[in-house]
């Protein structure tokens, strides 16, 4: 038997080693997604109890008694089940509608937390006996779980049934109100100036190295500046939203800079020459002919720099800003905590039904950063221009 | 016949004053890095002039007290140690996987669809893979090792180790697959033409040509973990803790910086200021990493001639 001139005996194995090498990289690629699923589903299962609420409906008492003290407002076998971070509104309600004042509601009002809890099966601390009055109730339909509506509506609260995220949403919003303020102008100027009118000397090669470097360093230390160069020298209030959004400026600026030279440099040629060929000066060209081109991918780097922002923790922890903030910022020099650091402290919380609280506050920031990134694909595929 | 340029002078010296000012925005980020290093620099002499430098870097015991504290910071250094290196031994097998999959055998289509998943994985803010590591790892790997018969900690290395070696898994694998991508065509089509099978091919030429830019992938890998806060603040132990044993609890440098400075301590005080010494640590180690792994890339650019990295 004549064997081919190119027949290899062992070429079989090669090849089936090569086809091992291959699975190996599926494997791998599959572990990541798999992961990333796994993650996302354990995520949304333990926030989706957050969704619910207890609410009961027991008579409430509107006196000078139960406004004073202000548990008295509804009857004693009740108390314990009612939440107590609803009934220290009371006063405020009086306050808002006088002819409260003298009258008994039937009203729908928060359950306590612990009744939450043992109604959606979960670890709970109610004596027998109350949990034999929960079920009861509940028998009588004056006890049920329905939309939790505060969640998004409310600042925090020590109360988990009466915790929400508002205060860290709008504490957010202020932060990056001063990040992009910050970031974006310098961000887009520094990028103008390297690609457009700086030479090619050692300073600008200087000036890149120190913005590759400062990319990679670690966020914390950028919490270690903010603490002793705004607060401790430049006394700028702690835990406000103006110094985490400096804070959080001089960390995304790398970014903004990185992607708009890189939008900048995409900008053919041709288009400056045309300038200079019309008599234009530089500073004309740049300003009415190049920037308006780049524009889209300057933003969408931009909108990937925010999107890094909101997520980032750890320098604020280090500027103050996991403050315990009930009622939400009016402006930017107030206490303010933001998403992630809300999030951070209610995972330390001790009390079980926090966990549902802070797996739902985790699925609010992802809900964020996944409609900031598809506005940024969005904007990259729309605008992109194709030279 | 030229004509004289007979616009106002105004005009260009309005555009020196625009450039000036684009010039001054550029020098933003080297004064952000002086600031950095200066206000972590002078705490850190502070501290230095109250406590040992000698028995800061190579003291074992790490306690503080109300009165008397002793400040050596090795069992901190070994802790981020233990905990980077088992997240390197994840992200680094991993995401140099996931890197040769997608630059070698993923349709282009199956590629558009990997890479943002692997952008949205990217992305994720790391106080949520805080939450993960301590909710659902940590519980995770205390069973499992208790079918074994071993005690594991709540807040073991170990869990702190693998969740964030997922964290650093995208950072690596884009960066490796930038850089495989990159690898000269020329090479690649010698080695198939000489009968090579693709596997053969990776192997033994595609990785070895990329392996500086893979080192420099690493590297960047290495000192994010060494820098991340939320995990370790939230899944590890706060007991600064020398022991070899991944499943016991352990402290890591960016955990003591927090620790240090949350709270009500004065700020002269040796306990917050030793935050400054660690984070002086913590700055030198990263640049250094970020430093070798700019020169390696840089490097293999210059080989092959590359501009696109």
């Amino acid at each position: 038997m004549t064997s081919h001139p190119f027949d290899d005996p062992s070429l079989k194995k090669r090849h089936r080693k090569a086809r091992r090498f291959r699975s190996m990289t599926r494997l791998s690629i599959a572990m990541t997604m798999g992961f990333l699923l796994f993650f996302l589903f354990d995520m949304a299962r333990t926030a989706y109890p957050a969704l619910w609420q207890a609410y009961i409906q027991v008579d409430v008492n509107y006196t000078e008694a139960s406004a004073r003290f202000t548990s008295m407002a509804v009857a004693k076998e009740d108390r314990s089940l009612v939440s107590r971070a609803w009934l220290r509104t009371i006063p405020k309600r009086v306050e808002a509608d006088p002819s409260l004042m003298g009258t008994t509601r039937t009203q729908w009002l928060l359950a306590d937390g612990q009744v939450d809890q043992y109604m959606k099966g979960h670890h709970h601390t109610l004596k027998p006996g109350e949990a034999a009055r929960v079920d009861a109730l509940r028998e009588q339909g004056k006890l049920t779980l329905d939309w939790n509506t505060h969640f998004l509506t409310q600042g925090d609260s020590k109360l988990p049934e009466f915790a929400g995220i508002w205060s860290a949403i709008v504490g957010s919003v202020l932060t990056l109100i001063v990040t992009m303020a910050l970031a974006f102008p310098l961000g887009v100027a520094t990028a103008v100036y390297l690609e457009e009118f700086a030479r090619d000397n050692r300073f600008t090669r200087f000036v890149e190295v120190n913005i590759n470097n400062l990319a990679a360093i670690p966020s914390i230390l950028f919490g270690l500046l903010g603490l002793s160069v705004f607060i401790n020298l430049f006394g700028l209030p702690r835990s406000s939203a103006l110094v985490g959004g400096m804070t959080l400026a001089l960390m995304t600026l790398p970014i903004i800079i990185v992607s708009s030279r890189a939008a900048l440099r995409s900008v053919p040629a041709s288009i400056r020459q045309a300038g200079y060929g019309l008599g234009l000066t530089r500073q004309d060209i740049v300003k009415d002919h190049v920037l308006p081109v780049a524009m889209p991918g300057i933003l969408t780097g931009s909108i990937i720099g925010m999107a890094q922002a909101i997520g980032e923790t750890a320098p604020l922890i280090i500027v103050g800003m996991i403050a315990f903030i009930p009622d939400a910022p009016g402006s930017f020099t107030e206490a303010a905590t933001v998403l992630p650091a809300q999030v951070f402290t209610w995972a330390g919380m001790p009390e079980r039904a926090f966990v549902e609280k802070t797996a739902a506050g985790i699925m609010v920031i992802l809900f964020v950063l996944v409609t900031l990134n598809a506005a940024a694909i969005y904007l990259r595929k729309k605008y992109e221009i194709k030279w | 016949m030229f004509q004289t340029d007979t616009r106002p002078k105004t005009l260009f010296r309005k555009e020196n004053l625009t450039v000036a000012a684009l010039f001054l925005a550029s020098t933003l980020s080297i004064v952000t890095t002086i600031g950095i290093l200066f206000s972590i620099l002078f705490q850190a002499i502070e501290f230095f002039q109250l406590e040992s430098f000698w028995t800061f870097i190579t003291g074992t015991e790490w306690y503080v007290g109300h009165n008397k504290s002793v400040f050596g910071a090795v069992p901190i250094f070994a802790g981020t140690f233990m905990i980077t290196a088992i997240a390197l031994i994840v992200a680094i097998p991993v995401g140099l996987g996931n890197a040769i999959y997608l630059s070698e055998y993923a349709s282009k289509k199956a590629r558009n669809t990997l890479k943002p998943v692997l952008e949205i994985l990217a992305g994720i803010p790391t106080v949520v893979y805080g939450f993960f590591a301590a909710l659902t790892v940590a519980p995770a790997i205390v069973a499992l090792f208790e079918l074994f018969g071993i005690e594991a900690a709540y807040n073991s290395a170990l869990a702190c180790g693998v969740v964030m070696g997922v964290m650093i898994v995208p950072v690596i694998t884009s960066l490796s697959d930038d850089v495989l991508r990159a690898v000269p065509s020329s090479q690649r089509n010698a080695s198939l033409a000489l009968g090579m099978t693709h596997g053969e091919t990776i192997r033994h030429i595609i990785l070895p040509t990329a392996v500086p830019g893979i080192i420099s992938a690493s590297l960047l890998g290495f000192s994010k973990a060494i820098g991340e806060t939320m995990i370790v603040v939230m899944a590890a132990g706060m007991r600064p803790n020398l022991t070899w044993n991944p499943l016991e609890d352990m402290t890591t440098v960016t955990v003591r910086i927090v620790d240090s400075l949350v709270g009500d301590h004065a700020f002269d005080s040796p306990h917050t200021l030793s935050a400054f010494a660690l984070g002086l640590v913590l700055f030198v180690i990263t640049l250094v990493l970020n430093m070798i792994s700019l020169v390696q890339i840089r490097k293999f650019k210059k080989k092959y001639q590359i501009n696109s990295l």
